[in-house]
């Protein structure tokens, strides 16, 4: 039965669903999520499983007439070595804010980017900066220091010199 | 006839139609004749494949310059430039760290015209930039987003980004100071829901930041990974995506009826040109079935003539006009300005000031309060604002009209003085006497993120469109309000980041007073 044969439709109004359109519909609905879901799988790619970046463990050699409160920092690497009385410590560089590498002062840390600072043991003075400037792993080994980037310890963490 | 052709005849024939064939080939690829006459101009548009876009007849409000001011064209023109200037410099760029610097050098230095085109493809790149801008503005004051035209709103905004995502993935490819610095900053800012899931404490569990960190830059760091990953969004993925937006935009303006034009565009025309052939010589009285799979009203009946004229020439000249235009605005400002290149990459020492290209700058003086709120909150609120205004103004009033809806000029006026008073006072507080970090140091970190000069200027602007709803009766009132102020805090702020920030994102009156270093 077609609906512009019945009496006051207009050929133009929808049909009722019948089975096989509720067949055709979910079959739809199937591929549409298939789709979905190979779309998500392609995002596995970009995301790798394994970062290309550099170790960040190294050793460092302190240069024996380091002052006290004096930054020491190693070439090519963002993260600040101090040594004071009661051992070696090591603040991170890298500004909590958006990622520029802060320049160290006497009076604490300064990012160039948005202005930020920071004080000498990295806790926020002034500046979009929403977290302290992190204190990274140091251990003394046999032949100098290592300090670890990925791993951070509690601020006030030295390793004994 | 009865007798056979003889052989000299046959290559006669072949020689004549040798001559003839440039001819052929043009009548075959054209087919349809010169322009001269109405029949003839209407195939003459809707026989080629690009013309065909345009509708055979444009209305003449259309066709006035202070309804569009070519804007749109204009975008698309230097877009247009941006792709042939763009498959150009992909002959010598290479993506890799160091390399691409070199070889952006070699464009600069050694190639020939390297250096010219390399500046067209970033003026017209700009150009772009303030084209969209400007063309958004235009349909948003005319009020041309209403009903049937949402969706090409919706898609002009993705266009408006994927314009932003080309000119960012662009900007890193030289690999220089400038580019690495800003990138990093970036990158940092689609890292920054961070801010909030740390705050929460569920970084652990849940990372969104985190995540697009990864995405975008395939490291923990801008290295190589990144550069060939905006290399492929910047000359593959980004322009696949335009094209096809910017197909849907122009076809949807046709499907939608054309340009808004006032309900009264009739009496607002006067009568036509003389010289216009008209298309009904007197007003039709009935439609056919066609009638029947064709939503609205049909506009020919009892009307007649329409207000339109034949777009070839009318539209294609002034559209081509704008085009040549373009072309010669972006080729000007090439010849007399280069396009920049710093020292080459350091990772370990900052650009200081680190700064965006202009347009993000605005955004980058967002940021400099609170990375997450002015990189993402703030712009997502935007960008949701602006997606929901056509939804929300289901008004009729002044549609096709310049300010057109309650308040007119005279609320553009008062919404243009709070725009630029809000962020001017807000700036000059914070620049003068600091914010809530230096006044109460003890305060939590979640309130000094959560209130900053960017919300602040927010909210300032988001209260002041409520008031106008409530005043005018009109959520067109208020989207005016809205819109007027953001654009104004957007001039103030990219002005105030382009020309008054420093080293250390201090505020200077002017470069001559940056400390030396």
């Amino acid at each position: 039965m077609t609906p512009a044969s019945t009496p006051g439709t207009s050929r133009l109004d929808p049909e009722p669903v019948t089975r096989r359109d509720f067949l055709g519909l979910a079959a739809v609905g199937a591929a549409l999520s298939a789709l979905a879901f190979a779309t998500l799988g392609m995002f596995r790619l970009p995301k790798a499983a394994v970062l290309s970046s550099p170790s960040k463990k190294f050793r460092v050699n302190l240069p024996e007439s380091l002052p006290p409160g004096q930054p020491y920092v190693p070439a090519g690497r963002s993260v600040a070595v101090f040594r004071d009385a009661e051992g070696v410590y090591a603040i991170s560089l890298v500004c909590t804010h958006l990622g520029c590498i802060v320049k160290s002062q006497p009076d604490g840390f300064e990012c160039p980017c948005h202005g930020s600072r920071f004080r000498p043991d990295g806790s926020v003075a002034k500046g979009p900066a929403p977290r302290p400037l992190p204190w990274r792993q140091v251990t003394s080994g046999s032949k100098g220091y290592v300090v670890d980037e990925d791993a951070s310890v509690p601020v006030g963490t030295r390793a004994k010199a | 006839m009865s007798s056979a052709p003889s052989p000299t005849s046959g290559l006669r024939s072949l020689a004549a139609n040798l001559g003839r064939a440039p001819r052929r080939i043009l009548q075959s690829m054209v087919r349809t004749g010169v322009p001269r006459t109405d029949r003839t101009r209407s195939t003459f548009v809707f026989g080629n494949v690009f013309l065909h876009l345009h509708a055979v007849r444009t209305h003449r409000w259309s066709l006035r310059w202070s309804t569009t001011w070519g804007l749109g064209i204009a975008a698309a023109a230097a877009f247009l430039l941006t792709l042939v200037t763009g498959v150009l410099l992909m002959c010598y760029y290479k993506p890799y760290p160091d390399v691409a610097y070199q070889s952006i050098k070699d464009i600069h230095f050694v190639v020939p015209t390297g250096r010219f085109i390399r500046n067209i493809h970033r003026w017209a790149a700009n150009i772009m930039v303030v084209a969209v801008l400007l063309h958004m503005a235009r349909v948003f004051f005319t009020a041309a987003y209403r009903k049937p035209r949402e969706f090409n709103w919706l898609i002009g905004l993705a266009l408006l980004a994927s314009t932003l995502g080309l000119s960012f993935t662009g900007y890193l490819l030289p690999w220089d100071q400038l580019a690495y610095w800003a990138i990093t900053i970036g990158a940092n800012i689609a890292q920054s829901p961070r801010e909030v899931t740390d705050a929460l404490g569920i970084t652990e569990a849940f990372d969104p930041g985190g995540f697009q960190h990864q995405l975008l830059l395939g490291s923990d760091v801008v290295g190589d990974e990144a550069l060939i990953r905006f290399y492929v969004l910047h000359v593959m993925a980004l322009p696949l995506l335009l094209v096809v937006l910017l197909a849907v935009h122009f076809w949807r303006i046709r499907k939608d009826g054309g340009l808004a034009r006032p309900a009264d565009v009739d009496e607002r025309l006067g009568p036509p040109p003389a010289d216009t052939y008209p298309v009904f010589t007197e007003a039709p009285t009935r439609t056919y079935h066609l009638a029947a799979i064709v939503r609205g009203r049909t506009e020919a009946v009892g009307r007649g003539p329409e207000n339109t004229v034949p777009s070839m020439p009318h539209l294609f000249y002034a559209e081509f006009g704008v085009l040549m235009a373009t072309v010669l605005l972006c080729l000007a400002l090439a010849l007399v300005s280069d396009a920049p290149l710093k020292e080459l990459a350091n990772p370990t020492v900052p650009e200081n000031p680190a700064k965006a290209p202009w347009y993000f700058l605005g955004l980058q003086e967002l940021v400099s309060f609170s990375a997450f709120l002015g990189g993402i909150g703030i712009p997502a609120i935007v960008l949701l604002g602006l997606g929901l205004i056509p939804f929300l103004d289901r008004e009729e009033r002044g549609t096709g009209l310049w300010f057109g809806g309650p308040g007119g000029r005279g609320l553009v006026a008062q919404a243009v003085a709070l725009g630029l008073a809000a962020p001017l006072a807000v700036e000059a507080l914070a620049i003068r006497y600091g914010w809530l970090r230096e006044w109460f140091p003890d305060l939590p970190q979640f309130v000094i993120t959560l209130v900053n000069p960017g919300t602040v200027i927010t909210a300032l602007y988001a209260a002041f469109s409520l008031v106008l709803v409530r005043k005018y009766r009109s959520a067109r009132a208020g989207a005016i309000g809205l819109f007027t102020c953001f654009l104004c805090g957007f001039v103030v702020l990219t002005i105030i980041g382009t020309y008054f920030r420093g080293p250390n994102w201090v505020f200077y009156w002017s470069p001559a007073l940056w400390p030396q270093h």
